[in-house]
């Protein structure tokens, strides 16, 4: 009994990696017909014509790092911004409603965020934010052509909002396990609250803080409908931000279940490959670095 | 910082410049302003799930099928029912491989096997949902030659098993290593120990991090896509095509048509409500039952 146990048991552990395993071996063989068809410069070109099975995924690549790209400019400072007041600045009271705020925001699903977008977001983008940024930046080139609201900038912002509460949660964690002496030590040396927090605690925490961002970047990398929703769907590399693009995620999300012909939908799986290889890889980093700094400490129980 | 000799009470701390204070002010300022530029975007979503939602939803909305494209009335309700059938294949099946590897990480993991499947487990949590629907499409739909509710509720339980295994780990580790001992001293095998006394007391626990994972699939869209396609009639078959909520929302929410776009709100509205109730539930029955738990 107990070896029937112990190996069901093991059983289901071992699925874990065979789950793996058939998503590697499923996206592998399935998108073979597309590698040997095009190989490298699958990732070079930009025309991408299903009626004469041509395929080229850069302006896709392009779209998921420029999207995401932006997602992080804007969300790196105000996360980590949040995570410093919560853990150093805010009174008791407040710290726990205040980050259960902000993990709500990790709770709701995609595509509503994509329907707020899409009814309130684009709209006060192309009224008010986007004239605003082409009349002050507009000869910088990256902020220029008509305000459609519609946009690589949209999915930036949305993708930007969707993954602050990851940055944010992780970087708090982070912040929780730099010793408390570190934070007295400086003190006791004439430091004000803010250089206490720049010398004594970010820079302690620098590693791990950098973790939690590779992780944002590799949720951003694969978020799928709110982007889908206002990036434009347009296979396009443009310099301006005010102009369509389109990601891989959503190329996938738009194009999959239509797709006809065995090499449309090889070439299809081939992004879906890459793009599961780039998450994975980035997600292993990211591990790596926060396991370095709350390595040994009870990362959660300083609440 | 009292010099030598000098009394205690005569502090010779140099006074902070005018410039270190204004920093120090400005960057309180900065982060107070962080806060209300994230906190800004979620109020904003919920007021207006709450008033374009509530105003929507009708007796209509949550008893009907949708109406012809263009023609206006109708309601989601087999995208609701459908939904819920999906979620239950996916829990049937994520539920149990997740909870028992789970398991076996807490009790029988403390080896190089067991590091490896715990860092898959933590990869596969970052792999996109959208990739994870491909393998939906290509282990299932392929194989059943169409699209079905089954093959978006496998796509989901892959979805599943890697959050309920690493937080029923958590959980389990915090019951006391005495307790085995207690049971194992009395006679009590191993797989009794484990069922009957480790899991139980950390029933409430490992409950959580099922419901969390659940909410998490819940709302998800991208997997369902080209795994059980959608529906606008009513199916209860488990291999055909089959509506989902949050499918449905994604459909009219890009329409051109005013009353979709109120549907895909009131729809919203009912996928959140479906979330958020149902953790709430299963948390009350489980604080309520005879396993208080580790917590």
């Amino acid at each position: 009994m107990d070896r029937a146990f112990r190996s069901a048991i093991t059983a289901c552990g071992l699925a874990v990696l065979g789950v793996l395993g058939l998503i590697v071996y499923e996206l592998v063989t399935r998108s073979s017909l597309s590698w040997h068809a095009f190989g490298f410069k699958f990732f070079a070109t930009s025309e991408w014509d299903p009626v004469n099975e041509q395929f080229g995924a850069l302006p896709f690549i392009y779209g998921t790092l420029v999207s995401s790209l932006v997602a992080l400019v804007i969300a790196v400072p105000l996360a980590v911004g949040v995570a410093v007041f919560t853990t150093e600045m805010c009174p008791k009271a407040l710290r726990s409603p205040l980050s259960f705020f902000v993990e709500l925001l990790a709770a709701i699903p995609s595509v509503i965020y994509g329907l707020w977008a899409i009814f309130v977001l684009v709209p006060v983008l192309s009224e008010y934010v986007q004239p605003f940024l082409a009349k002050t930046f507009g000869w910088t080139g990256i902020f220029s052509g008509p305000p459609y609201g519609i946009g690589m900038l949209a999915a930036g912002i949305i993708l930007a909002i969707m993954i602050i509460p990851i940055i944010s949660a992780i970087t708090r964690e982070v912040l929780m396990v730099v010793p408390q002496h570190q934070r007295e030590g400086v003190l006791a040396l004439g430091a004000t609250r803010w250089e206490m927090i720049r010398v004594g605690v970010l820079r302690n925490a620098r590693a791990g803080i950098v973790g939690g961002i590779i992780l944002g970047l590799g949720r951003a990398l694969g978020e799928t409908m709110a982007v889908t929703m206002v990036i434009g769907n347009r296979p396009e590399i443009a310099k301006s931000l005010f102009a369509p693009g389109y990601t891989m995620a959503s190329v996938l999300a738009n194009e999959f279940s239509e797709a006809t012909g065995d090499t449309y939908l090889s070439a299809l799986v081939e992004i879906g490959l890459a793009l599961f290889l780039v998450t994975i890889v980035v997600n292993a980093l990211a591990r790596l670095m926060v396991w370095t700094v709350t390595r040994g400490q009870p990362a959660r129980g300083h609440v | 910082m009292s010099e030598n000799g000098t009394a205690p009470h005569t502090t010779t701390v140099p006074p902070i410049s005018l410039r270190r204070r204004i920093t120090d002010h400005a960057m309180t300022g900065a982060a107070i302003l962080t806060v209300i530029l994230v906190l800004a975007p979620l109020v904003a979503i919920f007021a207006y799930l709450v008033y374009r939602g509530v105003g929507s939803i009708n007796w209509a909305f949550l008893t009907q099928t949708p109406k012809p494209v263009g023609e206006s009335g109708g309601g989601m309700a087999n995208a609701i029912i459908g939904s819920v059938m999906i979620l239950a294949i996916a829990s049937i099946i994520g539920v149990p491989f997740g909870v028992g590897a789970g398991i076996y990480l807490a009790e029988f993991g403390r080896n190089r096997l067991g590091g490896i499947i715990r860092f898959t487990a933590d990869v596969l949590n970052g792999v996109p949902s959208i990739v994870i629907g491909i393998v939906g499409y290509s282990i299932v739909v392929l194989y059943q030659k169409h699209f079905s509710a089954l093959a978006g509720g496998v796509a989901l339980s892959i979805m599943m098993v890697p959050t309920i295994s690493r937080t029923t780990e958590e959980m389990l580790l915090l019951v006391p290593q005495a307790l085995r001992e207690a049971a194992y001293g009395l006679g009590v095998p191993r797989w009794r120990t484990t069922l009957s006394i480790v899991l139980r007391t950390a029933t409430s626990g490992v409950i959580t991090g099922i419901m969390l994972a659940f909410a998490r699939i819940a709302g998800e869209t991208a997997p369902l896509l080209f795994t059980t396609l959608g529906n606008q009639f009513w199916n209860i078959r488990y291999d055909q095509p089959t509506a989902a909520l949050p499918l449905q929302i994604f459909v009219y929410a890009n329409s051109p048509y005013e009353d979709w776009h109120r549907q895909a709100w009131a729809g919203s509205f009912v996928l959140i409500v479906l979330i958020v109730t149902s953790v709430a539930a299963v948390r009350y029955v489980v604080r309520r039952g005879s396993f208080g738990g580790a917590s």
